[in-house]
């Protein structure tokens, strides 16, 4: 990189793991197809297979429940798409990738924490006895907050509905377990915990889905195509990784303690911001900073400016400058909803980086919020809505 | 897809590849399967007086376990009797060849190839006895 | 970045006496060592989500993703904003048959294709038909190629989209692509064609050829399994639904973060490929005139599926009469190569491509797929030849049918026994 030395936005994507890089390396010595019944097709199918149990065990499901994809967006496709439930039910949080397959979906409200309200989920249900699809993200990719997922498929399942979770944040964070949750559908993305881009995977529990990429059987005949050998591989060796318990346990703790000393040099740094759902349960690596006044996409040019990678929303759309749907579905305004920076931490960041961070926020963040106070004073109506 | 080590033998060195005079009365041939299925075997036993057989050839145009299932017959038909012979199951020769569930009717094939030879030997005797009671 | 001279070999397996010769480069090529160069630094050190628009990371990934793209649509004479990436060509040709037929449903309910197509191409054509829509399969000749009578006969005014191969994955026949292009273009037609086998091995023209799209695939052409391209013009512009959406990536018909590693490495493949095709075609050309010459000398009743001319250099599919595939195959274990389709050769029906041709079933069940490609070498294919016509004639020598045939036996006048 050039300018850019600090970054913090692992959750757009996060670097290869080092493990996962090795896994990738190694597979491309691997020259067969995995359909060919030759001995280069085996070897292939088996660094498949292999990886396969990785991911299996990530989430504590048998192997057979893993449908690879090409990434969290395809195997959020195949899972509204894959099963016959015509009505679809999504939190208004979610991911844009499930909120634009399911366009014409029922919209669970969230409260002022962005947690999905189970009241309202159990009274759209009850309006209706056609038979649904539920889909609740485990963790928010924007503000971190994690979704009670549980309790939705409670609820969900005394309606008969099937519950799809989009797992794509949270995987390697905290712990997944579909059983547990009592999803049938959960989605991952190897990118955001340490594998490579490119690839995916669908997890079925109890229900299946429909193949939604046609001609070819693999993957029991619910994903065509050849699958992405090297980045299986990868897949499988980061979700290895960062799959054992007492390893997620000690890194946890780490980022928690090191998004604490942020969250507390950023308030000391610029007292008018705000930490979005602070007091809610939240991914330990994320923090939603709302800079009332100052527009995001200013202060993250800023930043960038000063060699810090932060995003203004999710990567996905930070093309478009409109307000993140995440923030106005919590109740904050369209201006505060472009006021706010996702700030994410990783597996790579430093204390040293937390602290140069603090630094560059004071001097950059400090001096634009206090120039839009003062500009306050003058009345923009944002910063009255701020107040 | 793997084959077993006894596959891989039989098909690597198989035993009584050939063929019998068919004009012969002590010969029996059996020929079954279709080309257009992928499998063919001719299976032909040679009879002693006594009705035991004491030999047998066999070729096959197939998979490898095809002419496993062949090669492995023809071992096991000879000192039988014919009677013997027509009671070999397809599901011996499937165990004990490991067939996978795919490769099933290779060894179905070759119990009919028995019965077929048997059947054929059977024929050309009554015919025998007939002409002799006439 | 060393080893640029194209003289990577394909690693073996100490464990085997002799190394397995990889034969097999239809099914998939290995991903060349200068490929996989350029990609190792987008894995690890421009790690950014190109889709990141506001630092330094994501734009250093955005910047060699539309390299990477620019190089693709070079090679087919494209402009780069035409260039779609997906997760390979099972989902390119998904989203060109079924993202084009679904954008117009309602008012146009026709399509045509080939009955030789690749499974996914026929899948979702077989998908489109329980939605309501028309399919038509046109047969091929006997040499594997359309006949442009009769695609132009099948067109209606309710045709959307023809949809036929640029090359065959089973018998390398190259399809008409320029005559059925005019064809298409003159009755306003689209015409798709997936070119996963062509790209890199014969020259392709989206402009001269009046392609509207056309399906890439990055393992058939040394780049990375896990992507592709699906290329949709613009002018007149091609309009078709999403089948992957949320996010907007890829002018809104793909979603999903791009890969960039992948994407890299595809356009890289796409760069050497163009590069190299010349001199690579001609290498290929006279390798498989050598493997072709060998057999035919050696051994009577061999026949060659498919046109002798129009076909690439790095296939030939050979029936080897009176010796069934895979028994051959088990016996030729040091040859790594295909019976059939990858896909299907698991199942033990005869290729449906070569039925089509009208070969005997019987004869289907003799054919091997010989592929041959950028590491094979002259050695190989002498001691392909070798091993392959000592297999056949042992084999032959325990053939009840080749037995038959020697005495003159027509093998159709026998009653033969289904099981």
């Amino acid at each position: 990189m050039t300018r850019t030395s600090i970054y913090l936005d692992h959750n757009a994507t996060t670097p290869l793991r080092p493990e996962a890089a090795a896994a990738v390396a190694a597979a491309q010595g691997v020259v067969g197809n995995p359909s060919s019944v030759h001995g280069f097709g085996r070897a292939a199918r088996r660094v498949i297979e292999d990886a396969r149990e990785q991911v299996a065990a990530l989430v504590a499901a048998p192997p057979a429940s893993v449908i690879f994809t090409s990434g969290g967006t395809e195997a959020n496709t195949l899972a509204l798409h894959g099963t016959e439930r015509r009505r679809v039910l999504v939190s208004a949080v979610e991911h844009a990738s499930v909120l634009e397959v399911a366009a014409d979906a029922e919209r669970i409200p969230v409260d002022r924490d962005g947690v999905v309200d189970l009241d309202a989920l159990a009274a759209v249900l009850v309006m209706n006895e056609r038979p649904a699809l539920v889909s609740v993200m485990l963790a928010n990719n924007e503000t971190g907050v994690i979704q009670p997922v549980a309790a939705v498929a409670e609820v969900a399942a005394r309606h008969g509905a099937l519950v799809h979770c989009d797992a794509v944040q949270a995987a390697g964070k905290i712990r997944v377990d579909p059983a547990a949750l009592g999803v049938h559908l959960l989605s991952l993305s190897a990118h955001k915990l340490g594998g490579p881009p490119g690839v995916g995977a669908l997890i079925v529990n109890g229900t299946d889905v429909e193949a939604q990429l046609v001609g070819g059987g693999q993957e029991r005949r619910r994903r065509a195509g050849t699958e992405n050998i090297a980045g299986i591989a990868g897949f499988g060796a980061a979700a290895a990784a960062v799959g054992v318990e007492a390893a997620q346990r000690a890194a946890a703790a780490r980022t928690k303690a090191l998004r604490g000393r942020l969250e507390a040099g950023v308030m000391a740094a610029t007292p008018s911001a705000r930490v979005i759902a602070a007091d809610a349960e939240r991914l330990v690596n994320t923090v939603c900073i709302l800079t009332p006044g100052v527009p995001a996409e200013t202060l993250v040019m800023a930043l960038d400016l000063a060699g810090v990678a932060v995003s203004a929303g999710s990567a996905c759309s930070s093309g478009k400058v409109a307000g993140s749907h995440v923030l106005r579905a919590m109740g904050l305004g369209e201006h505060l909803a472009r006021q706010a920076v996702r700030v994410s931490l990783g597996w790579t960041t430093t204390e040293r980086e937390i602290d140069d961070f603090v630094t560059i926020w004071r001097a950059t963040a400090g001096r634009l919020c206090a120039g839009f106070a003062m500009g306050a004073t003058a009345g923009p109506a944002e910063a009255t809505a701020a107040a | 897809m793997a084959y077993s080590t006894k596959v891989v033998d039989h098909y690597e060195n198989p035993r009584n590849v050939g063929a019998l005079d068919k004009s012969d009365v002590a010969v029996g041939t059996g020929l079954v399967g279709a080309p257009a299925c992928g499998d063919v075997m001719k299976l032909q036993i040679k009879v002693s007086a006594d009705g035991i057989i004491e030999d047998a050839k066999f070729k096959t145009f197939g998979c490898g376990s095809a002419i496993a299932s062949s090669s492995l017959v023809t071992e096991w038909v000879k000192g039988k009797s014919i009677d013997e012979a027509a009671t070999i199951r397809n599901t011996e020769i499937a165990e004990h060849l490991a067939l996978p569930p795919v490769k099933i009717h290779c060894s179905v094939l070759a119990e009919d190839a028995i019965k077929a030879a048997v059947n054929d030997y059977r024929a050309k005797h009554a015919v025998g006895k007939a002409k002799a009671a006439e | 970045m060393n080893d640029m001279t194209g003289l990577q070999r394909i690693e073996r397996k100490p464990t085997n006496q002799r190394a397995p010769i990889y034969l097999d480069y239809q099914a998939t090529t290995p991903c060349d060592r200068r490929v996989v160069e350029a990609m190792l630094p987008y894995f690890s050190d421009v790690f950014g989500n190109p889709h990141s628009r506001n630092h330094d990371y994501g734009w250093a990934a955005e910047e060699a993703v539309e390299r990477a793209r620019g190089q693709i649509a070079h090679i087919i004479g494209a402009n780069e904003k035409e260039i779609i990436f997906t997760s390979g060509a099972t989902e390119s040709n998904n989203l060109a048959l079924k993202g084009v037929a679904r954008f117009h449903k309602g008012r146009k309910n026709h399509l045509i294709t080939c009955v030789t197509e690749h499974k996914c191409v026929l899948d979702s054509a077989r998908h489109l038909e329980l939605d309501g829509f028309e399919v038509t399969y046109l047969p091929v000749q006997a040499n594997g190629l359309v006949d442009l009578d009769q695609l132009r006969s099948a067109i209606t005014d309710q045709t959307v989209m023809v949809s036929i191969m640029a090359v065959n994955n089973e018998i390398g026949v190259i399809q008409p692509l320029k005559a059925i292009g005019e064809i298409c273009r003159e009755r306003k037609v689209y015409f798709h064609t997936d070119a996963a086998q062509a790209v890199g091995k014969i020259p392709l023209d989206v402009e001269d050829m009046k392609i509207d799209l056309m399906s890439i695939s990055g393992h058939k052409l040394y780049g990375p399994k896990g992507i592709g391209a699906l290329y949709v013009r613009r002018r007149p512009r091609v309009r078709l639904e999403a089948m992957i959406s949320g996010g907007g990536q890829e002018r809104g018909m793909r979603s999903g973060t791009l890969p960039t590693p992948l994407c890299v490495g595809l356009g890289e493949a796409c760069r050497i490929a163009e590069a190299e095709m010349g001199a690579e075609g001609e290498r290929l050309h006279m390798l498989s005139d050598r493997f072709y010459n060998a057999i035919m000398a050696a051994l009577p009743e061999v026949y060659l599926n498919g046109d002798r001319e129009r076909r690439i250099p790095g296939n030939l599919n050979l029936s080897f009469a009176y010796v069934e595939g895979e028994g051959l195959m088990m016996g030729i274990k040091d040859l790594a190569l295909s019976s059939g389709s990858a896909c299907t050769s698991a199942s033990l029906e005869p290729s449906y491509v070569l039925r089509a041709l009208g070969v005997d079933e019987e004869l289907a069940h003799t054919s091997l797929r010989i592929g041959l490609g950028r590491f094979t070498t002259e050695e190989e294919i002498d001691f392909a030849v070798e091993r392959i016509v000592q297999e056949v004639s042992r084999l032959r020598a325990m053939s009840p049918l080749w037995e038959l045939a020697q005495e003159g036996i027509d093998l159709k006048s026998i009653q033969w026994s289904e099981h």
